[in-house]
């Protein structure tokens, strides 16, 4: 079906050329810093595993992207770029893979697990599912104080398994709070297929049993996640509770960078690294005239000179001190007691 | 003053907590229109309304990271577990979420969860427990265990007041056996982590807490009445934060220790409390450390049962006799 000229040009979603910039200097720096990320990995200055999003960066920038400053979001490993979104600085990560004591979990927890509700996120933790009870505490939270804000969390494909992820919706659901949940299919939890984690179709089909709309979208479709995510918000903002939205991406690296691959087809690697997100949301800019090429270069080169100076910031900054570990269990006593062996 | 029963004494505190703080709220099952299964929050639902007493689906792991993800953004929930006994089907949401949400992250995690302990009432291995022991090994939740009306009115207050996690252990054989006469109009808070001397004695502590406490009271009755041996009783009311100083001062001062839970004897709190004992008062000791606790079973329903099973004040009176002779 064509469309009229005049029409083909405009921006879809009601975003302006400058939003659809910004959009595209987050996936850039999201898989950039991915990129410094692995070297720093195989020079051995990764502290644990290296969780890469690459081929779902969209999906992450465009949802995190359609949220307002007030929303608060729960990412997973594969969601750097929600984080860059909701205001995470490269340092930040930087920091937080190396084990910095200038990290913002102070090298208390891996990777993406810090939280900044000032800025808009709370990071998830290792037990998959875990943080939709929490965000739907969160949700309840902007009920309570009739806050026009909203919860977004994400889940994968294999998390949807977990009873935390059941009890959490169900509960939300019956709350009608204002929660958005992506269900990200990216084909595999960590070797898993998603057709031996459920035997549901389409893992949007799940949100029948909780009685809350569940659609599914292309989530290497910048513009389609945008668009799906800004409806759910405001469906959750007016009172229309919570959406259940299925993202169709793909995990194109392994589980972590230690992981060979073996279980994914060749084939089907190469399909979706044809399909990558950025690749298209490159193109459709250019070709819509969005977006110079020139001007895209010159945001490449901005997030290279960023990545540059948060790593050379970073690179030089202290790792903490043993003893420090022991402050901040509690709040009172507000340290853990020194062991007699260790008393100098 | 006016009497009030155990349970009543919770149920003000809680009351009296939601009246000052606009930010503090229940959530659990069934606990709005029908007060819950013991009537602790009869009355809350049509006083302060359904945004602030919140009737759960039965999802225990949903009310707890509900209540988390609450607590951070600045209020103050208290989760009712219907029987304590489901608490364990929360163990992921509390131990490896809210446990360590403040050290890795800083956020601030300040919720309670309380709910109906213990046996002597029959109720078979899944009403009846005593949880302290799955959450006193991990780091980062507080753990409260009142005896008393005071205590349980105090406690509750501390609770909901207190900046950390708190896991408040209220016995159900206690809530309407136990009566005291309570100040009105006055802000009764206990404070978390101090031990009360709840009997003066020179030749032996008992260590105990929540309903133990007033069957190592009654042994040490019998024992000063029968065999003229004077008693000291412990209640230790917080079981994290611990009152080593008070557990120590006591140590000290008789030299031979029973400790008496209800819990069953292996991985229970008292040979945690041995261990700190022996760490940090062993010159005192006058004998070996010995436990009165529940038999190593799963507890069962049938009164000839549980009575086996569960620590009765002759056994206690057993004990201490055996200690005193030591």
């Amino acid at each position: 079906m064509a469309a009229p000229a005049t029409q083909r040009l405009a921006i879809p979603a009601g975003l302006s050329r400058q939003q659809v910039l910004d959009i595209y200097y987050f996936l850039r720096l999201t898989r950039s810093l991915e990129e410094r990320l692995v070297n720093l990995y195989r020079q051995g200055k990764v502290i644990g595993g290296l969780y890469r999003s690459l081929g779902q960066e969209g999906e992450s920038v465009a949802s995190a992207y359609a949220l307002e400053p007030g929303d608060i979001l729960s990412p997973l490993i594969r969601n750097l770029g929600s984080l860059l979104v909701k205001g995470a600085k490269p340092v930040d990560l930087f920091r937080q893979y190396m084990a910095k004591a200038t990290g913002p979990s102070r090298g208390r927890d891996t990777n993406v697990h810090f939280a900044d509700l000032e800025r808009g996120y709370l990071g998830n933790i290792s037990h998959l599912g875990d943080m939709v009870p929490v965000m739907a505490g969160v949700a309840l939270s902007f009920k309570l104080r009739r806050e026009s804000r909203v919860g977004l969390v994400y889940v994968g494909d294999g998390a949807s398994s977990t009873g935390a992820f059941h009890e959490g919706i169900n509960f939300a659901a019956v709350q009608r709070l204002p929660l958005i949940v992506i269900l990200e299919n990216n084909g595999y939890a960590y070797s898993t297929p998603t057709s031996r984690q459920t035997a549901v179709q389409r893992l949007a089909d799940k949100a029948k049993a909780y009685g809350i709309p569940g659609v599914t979208v292309d989530g290497n479709d910048v513009f389609a996640v945008y668009a799906a995510t800004r409806e759910a918000a405001d469906r959750a903002r007016s009172g229309g509770g919570v959406t259940l939205i299925e993202v169709v991406t793909y995990r194109r690296k392994g589980h972590a960078e230690h992981d060979d691959q073996r279980y994914q087809p060749k084939e089907e690697l190469e399909h979706w690294a044809n399909h990558d997100p950025l690749d298209r949301y490159t193109a459709r800019l250019v070709a819509s005239g969005w977006a110079e090429a020139e001007e895209l270069a010159g945001v490449d080169a901005r997030v290279a000179r960023e990545l540059d100076d948060a790593l050379a910031l970073a690179e030089q900054e202290p790792m903490p001190a043993g003893e420090s570990a022991l402050s901040g269990v509690l709040a009172c006593p507000s340290a853990a007691p020194l062991l007699w062996f260790r008393r100098r | 003053m006016a009497e009030v029963t155990y349970l009543e004494a919770l149920r003000q505190g809680l009351w009296e907590e939601m009246e000052r703080d606009e930010r503090v709220f229940i959530l659990g099952e069934d606990i709005g229109i029908y007060g819950g299964a013991f009537k602790v929050t009869e009355g809350f639902l049509a006083h302060f309304g359904p945004s602030r007493v919140i009737d759960t689906p039965i999802s225990e792991a949903a009310i707890v990271g509900a209540a988390a993800g609450a607590a951070h953004m600045g209020l103050r929930p208290v989760a009712e577990m219907q029987f304590i006994d489901f608490i364990s089907c929360a163990y992921d949401m509390l131990t490896n979420y809210v446990a360590t949400a403040r050290y890795r992250t800083g956020l601030a995690t300040p919720l309670v969860v309380r709910g109906p302990s213990g046996g002597y009432v029959r109720g078979g291995p899944f009403h009846s427990q005593m949880p302290e022991a799955a959450f006193f090994h991990t780091p980062g939740l507080k753990i409260v265990c009142p005896a008393t009306a005071r205590d349980a009115k105090g406690l509750i207050k501390a609770a909901i007041r207190d900046e950390d996690p708190v896991i408040y252990l209220e016995h159900k054989y206690l809530y309407r056996r136990i009566k005291e006469d309570l100040p009105e109009g006055e802000d009764l808070l206990t404070p978390i982590g101090r031990a009360r001397l709840a009997r003066q004695g020179t030749d032996l502590t008992i260590l105990t807490y929540s309903a133990m406490v007033f069957k190592a009271l009654e042994a040490a009755e019998e024992i000063a009445a029968s065999d003229g041996a004077s008693i000291e009783v412990v209640d230790l009311r917080s079981l994290v934060p611990m009152d080593d100083e008070a557990i120590m001062q006591s140590v000290r001062k008789t030299g031979k220790v029973l400790i008496v839970h209800e819990d069953t004897r292996t991985g229970g709190v008292a040979g945690e409390i041995t261990a700190r004992i022996n760490e940090q008062a062993f010159e005192w000791l006058d004998g070996p450390i010995m436990r009165v606790t529940a038999h190593d079973t799963p507890l069962p329903y049938s009164p000839p049962l549980e009575d086996f099973v569960l620590p009765q004040t002759a056994d206690i009176v057993k004990a201490a006799r055996w200690l005193l002779a030591y």
